[in-house]
């Protein structure tokens, strides 16, 4: 181990703003792209989801009308 | 026979690809943790002060494979897009776009600790020096690209163009890489060369190393992610789309 205790480590000699502000921000935003894409994903899914069950029942309605219109 | 050659290209097709790339997300998630867990405490906890930049050095632990990264998977890319636009192959476009964003990130992530190790390295945040007026027409350019594909509503057209766009821009690859020859700059030499041995303390190297291999294998889950989703966005009117939607509902 290269540090004698937490305080020097967290100090980084004089440049904890400038090493602490790249770790920060690269580990944050590695944490949000992957979290961006399932919330995407899942948003996708919700909708095509939703978009084919409109379709199925447009479907058997318009088969229901259809026979009700030969019927009479 | 024929029959016992692979089909390479039956890996192709989006119906199956979406299963393989889903069931390779969670190993290249296990080998970026790993590769970032070595790396970091190789670099961060264990690797030597540097003899002229002290401790604020241990910042090339993130720059260095960030800016490898934006390059790298920019090359992809325009690999990708450049299959997409001779061969016409869907998935092809598909990749292109899935790693642009990745690529962005990267290349502003370049950017961000590049500034934040300039400062105290060389007194200035920015200079409009070669490297780094380069690595931020990279940005611009993966900007663009993800700007000019959301502006053209036919994925096969925006593909097209996107694809014009990457392969323009590739050019800007090189002169990245070898701006610090070509030009003075304030931006030091390259750390890693295929033709010499490291300037730097092989714990330092090691370090660095593991670190872009995290990040490599970031990219390629976080992209294989993205796919999967524009997968299922532009093949919603085929029936595979539809029958897998249906059993998981």
């Amino acid at each position: 181990m290269h540090w004698n205790s937490l305080g020097e480590f967290l100090a980084m000699g004089n440049h904890a703003l400038y090493v602490w502000g790249s770790v920060l921000v690269m580990a944050a935003l590695m944490v949000a792209e992957p979290m961006l894409v399932s919330r995407g994903r899942k948003t996708l899914l919700a909708r095509l989801r939703r978009q084919y069950r409109a379709e199925r029942s447009e479907a058997t309605r318009s088969r229901a009308s259809t026979t009700l219109g030969s019927k009479a | 026979m024929t029959e016992r050659a692979i089909n390479w290209f039956a890996y192709a097709s989006p119906q199956t690809f979406y299963p393989l790339a889903g069931k390779l997300i969670p190993w290249f998630w296990a080998l970026a943790a790993l590769f970032g867990i070595a790396g970091l405490s190789i670099g961060f906890l264990f690797a030597p002060t540097d003899a002229q930049q002290g401790e604020g050095y241990r910042i090339i632990f993130l720059h260095v494979p960030a800016s490898w990264l934006s390059m790298f998977i920019y090359l992809v890319m325009a690999f990708w897009a450049g299959i997409g636009l001779a061969f016409n192959i869907r998935l092809s476009g598909m990749m292109a776009s899935a790693l642009a964003p990745t690529g962005a990130l990267f290349a502003f992530l370049s950017l961000w600790t590049g500034a934040l190790w300039g400062k105290p390295m060389w007194g200035t945040w920015w200079v409009w020096d070669a490297r780094l007026t380069s690595e931020l027409i990279l940005l611009f350019l993966y900007i663009g690209f993800i700007a000019l594909q959301a502006a053209i509503d036919d994925p096969r057209r925006a593909d097209k163009a996107g694809a014009i766009l990457a392969l323009v821009g590739v050019v800007n690859i090189p002169i990245i890489y070898f701006s610090v020859k070509w030009w003075n700059t304030l931006h030091q030499g390259a750390s890693v060369s295929l033709t010499r041995a490291p300037s730097m303390a092989a714990m330092m190297l090691w370090g660095m190393l593991l670190c872009a291999l995290a990040c490599w294998m970031y990219s390629i889950a976080v992209a294989l992610m993205r796919v999967r989703t524009i997968m299922l966005e532009r093949e919603r009117h085929t029936d595979w789309v539809r029958a897998l939607l249906d059993d998981k509902a």
